[in-house]
């Protein structure tokens, strides 16, 4: 318990602090000292709840269990990393004047905010919280969207604000509808909306409304998750905002939104005996996976074609999820834990690329390898990682999706194939040339942040060898949580 | 009979926060917008008081009082400080003419109630078509959104929306839990906040609130 109040109000204090003396010299190392605190505390929580098995706290308000503590942790560990990335990127930014003191000012304490945000989404038991805290973090994003006040990163933010408000809102409307759904079984009295609560009387809740809650649901919370046709906003907000944040937005808040949708899929499955959740979750990650990769092969702007390689890859975990049953279950969790890793280690590459380019044009982009090699070799294997390439985390677990696909989804099989084959072809295609070739690039001014993107590598590449005995007892708990 | 009475007001509520729904779809002049919008807040609290006083529930005066302050007190005067930081009095330009959205409401009424109907029959609640008319008010405010031209009225598309779930949450529900509808609250409140400084920024950027602007990035 006093593992999960340090892990909520380490980074919470620190965006007060960091509101205060963000603008100084210092503020980047306090940005990585708070983050790397949630780490450690979230590492504790992670050991008890390993040790001691799920736990319910603070008058039932929160409750953590296998599936959320590898989140929690995962989000933790990206919100360090990307951290410790932020610091020479962001004093690069500065230099360049597109950062004032005062930006800086907002950029970290919104940063550390963020990262509460998804902290108490993840481990809220109230699905009322759950949706306050999701629009809570679009707000903390929204602005750092807009921070460098260029035409287009207004435009980006603008979207990002009204999309993501309006899919919210469904959401919300889904959580009414969920409500009234329970409060006929449990009651008055609060309890209503605990996830607990509801998840021991699933079986009787009322399925008409159940049914339509989800849809509601799927498509508020689908629209942060970016699932096509209610993505938009997310090529647009990764591109025009600071690299950071494109990095934590692609692996941890899609992640926070697909989670969000999992624990409504949980109920709606146990009331309605019928796999319309399910099918429902086919039919948008497939669409997802095919749409994001024929837009991606149009793409010119490096930092949105990633974008919509997190589209797709959503859309890959929202297919899987859908598909159900413990083996896809658990390459959908696996997925979700290399994709968040391997994606933002793309982006750290990516943000040090365009900076030394001074341009996120790609064509403008050649020949990293001999200016920066080590950021130049590390987008090469992070895109060799997330487009599956063995032995990486990827292959693993986009091989169970599409064998699990192949037995029970057979017409299914040939368009993710074919999506991924495209995917492939377009974006090796245009790295292969970013990274070789002659150059008129300029070294950077501060060295890069070259750990982070290696550190992430090589968890995934480990994620795709050997997984430790009790990460996969986790997944495997996590994977029968979700089958209900 | 006295009871009776309250139960038919709500429905009355109900159909006014429908009305002013419409009201603020055909109306062309901002500042009018912001009073219909001030207006439709009042609404609801009053609804909102009623079901408390039938049903007996107290956290529904909370949440009246919580609606009070934002939705009628706080939000129009952010708003009307905004439009006059901002001179921005003319009027609203709609994408779509209006008696042509008009036609399109009815028709997004008479899904609303279609697709609120299966449930409506299921509450135990006090008024039936209730949940239905907050369906519609908040697919109407949806409709103001992509229809208008211009940065204010989208967000007050917006917040009537918020007016509508809140609508649908205290008629079909008896209100959500305190701590959610204070996060709501809360939500909010941050969100016109942020919307405000960033339509200064809009300003600053392009010497008007014209969304049009905002469509420089498409698909390639």
């Amino acid at each position: 318990m006093e593992y999960l109040l340090l892990v909520l109000a380490i980074p919470l204090l620190g965006g007060f602090v960091l509101a205060l003396c963000g603008h100084r010299d210092c503020a980047p190392e306090v940005n990585v000292g708070v983050s790397l605190c949630t780490l450690i505390a979230a590492g504790f929580l992670t050991s008890r709840i390993i040790d001691g098995g799920p736990m319910v706290v603070l008058d039932d308000q929160f409750f953590v269990d296998p599936l959320n503590v590898f989140l929690i942790a995962l989000t933790a560990f990206v919100g360090f990393t990307t951290s410790v990335f932020s610091r020479p990127y962001m004093r690069v930014e500065r230099d360049h004047g597109k950062m004032t003191p005062k930006r800086m000012r907002l950029y970290h304490s919104m940063y550390q905010m963020f990262n509460f945000t998804m902290l108490v989404a993840l481990s809220t038991n109230n699905l009322g919280i759950l949706w306050v805290a999701m629009e809570a973090a679009t707000l903390t994003t929204v602005l750092l969207v807009s921070v460098y006040r260029t035409a287009a990163s207004l435009e980006a933010a603008w979207k990002y604000f009204i999309l993501c408000g309006v899919g919210i809102a469904q959401a919300l409307f889904g959580t009414i509808l969920l409500y009234l759904a329970a409060d006929k079984v449990i009651g008055a009295g609060g309890g209503a909306l605990l996830w607990t609560n509801l998840d021991a009387v699933k079986g009787q809740l009322e399925p008409n409304v159940m049914a339509l809650a989800f849809v509601f649901l799927l498509l508020g919370y689908g629209t942060k998750v970016g699932l096509v046709p209610v993505h938009n906003w997310l090529p647009d907000a990764h591109a025009e905002g600071p690299t950071p944040i494109s990095a934590v937005l692609s692996g941890l808040l899609l992640n926070v939104a697909l989670y969000a949708v999992l624990r409504c899929k949980v109920l709606t499955d146990g009331a309605l005996h019928n796999h319309l959740a399910g099918n429902l979750m086919i039919g948008f990650g497939l669409l997802s996976v095919v749409a994001a990769a024929f837009f991606l092969s149009r793409q010119k702007d490096v930092k949105r074609m990633f974008a919509y390689s997190s589209i797709e890859h959503m859309g890959l975990m929202t297919f899987a999820f859908g598909l159900g049953g413990p083996v896809a279950n658990f390459a959908g969790l696996l997925h979700m834990t290399v994709h968040s890793l391997i994606k933002s280690a793309i982006f750290f590459a990516v943000g040090h690329a365009t900076q030394s380019a001074g341009t996120q044009l790609m064509e403008k982009i050649r020949g990293l390898i001999k200016v920066n090699p080590m950021v130049g070799w590390g987008m090469l294997l992070g895109t060799l990682a997330i487009l599956g390439m063995p032995p990486f985390g990827v292959f693993a677990s986009e091989f169970l999706i599409l064998t699990t696909a192949m037995r029970d989804l057979p017409w299914a099989t040939p368009f993710l194939l074919l999506a991924l084959g495209v995917a492939f072809a377009s974006i090796f295609s245009r790295v292969q040339e970013m990274v070789f070739g002659d150059t008129d690039l300029k070294p950077l001014e501060h060295p890069p942040a070259i750990l982070p993107v290696f550190a992430h590598l090589g968890l995934g590449l480990m994620l795709g060898l050997y997984i430790p005995p009790y990460l996969l007892g986790w997944y495997q708990q996590a994977a029968k949580m979700i089958a209900g | 009979m006295m009871h009776a009475y309250l139960i038919q007001s709500i429905n009355l509520f109900a159909s006014v926060l429908l009305l002013l729904s419409f009201a603020m779809l055909s109306q062309r002049r901002i500042l009018t917008v912001i009073h219909l919008f001030t207006l439709q807040g009042a609404t609801l609290v009053a609804a909102t008081v009623v079901v408390a006083y039938v049903t007996n529930q107290h956290h529904l005066y909370y949440s009246a009082a919580i609606t009070l302050v934002t939705k009628v007190i706080v939000i129009p005067i952010l708003l009307h400080r905004l439009i006059d930081r901002l001179n921005v009095k003319w009027d609203v330009e709609t994408l779509i003419n209006i008696p042509t959205t008009m036609l399109i409401g009815i028709l997004l009424v008479v899904f609303a109630f279609n697709l609120a109907l299966p449930i409506a029959k299921l509450s135990s609640s006090i008024a039936h078509s209730t949940l239905g008319i907050a369906l519609a008010c908040v697919l109407l405010s949806f409709m103001m959104m992509i229809t208008r031209a211009k940065a204010v009225p989208q967000v007050i598309g917006f917040l009537s929306m918020e007016n509508g779930l809140f609508f649908a949450a205290t008629s079909a529900t008896y209100g959500m839990p305190m701590v959610v509808e204070f996060g709501i609250a809360f939500d909010v409140l941050v969100g016109v906040f942020i919307l405000g400084v960033f339509m200064f920024q809009i300003r600053e950027q392009f010497d008007s609130l014209d969304i049009r602007h905002l469509e420089k990035l498409k698909e390639d």
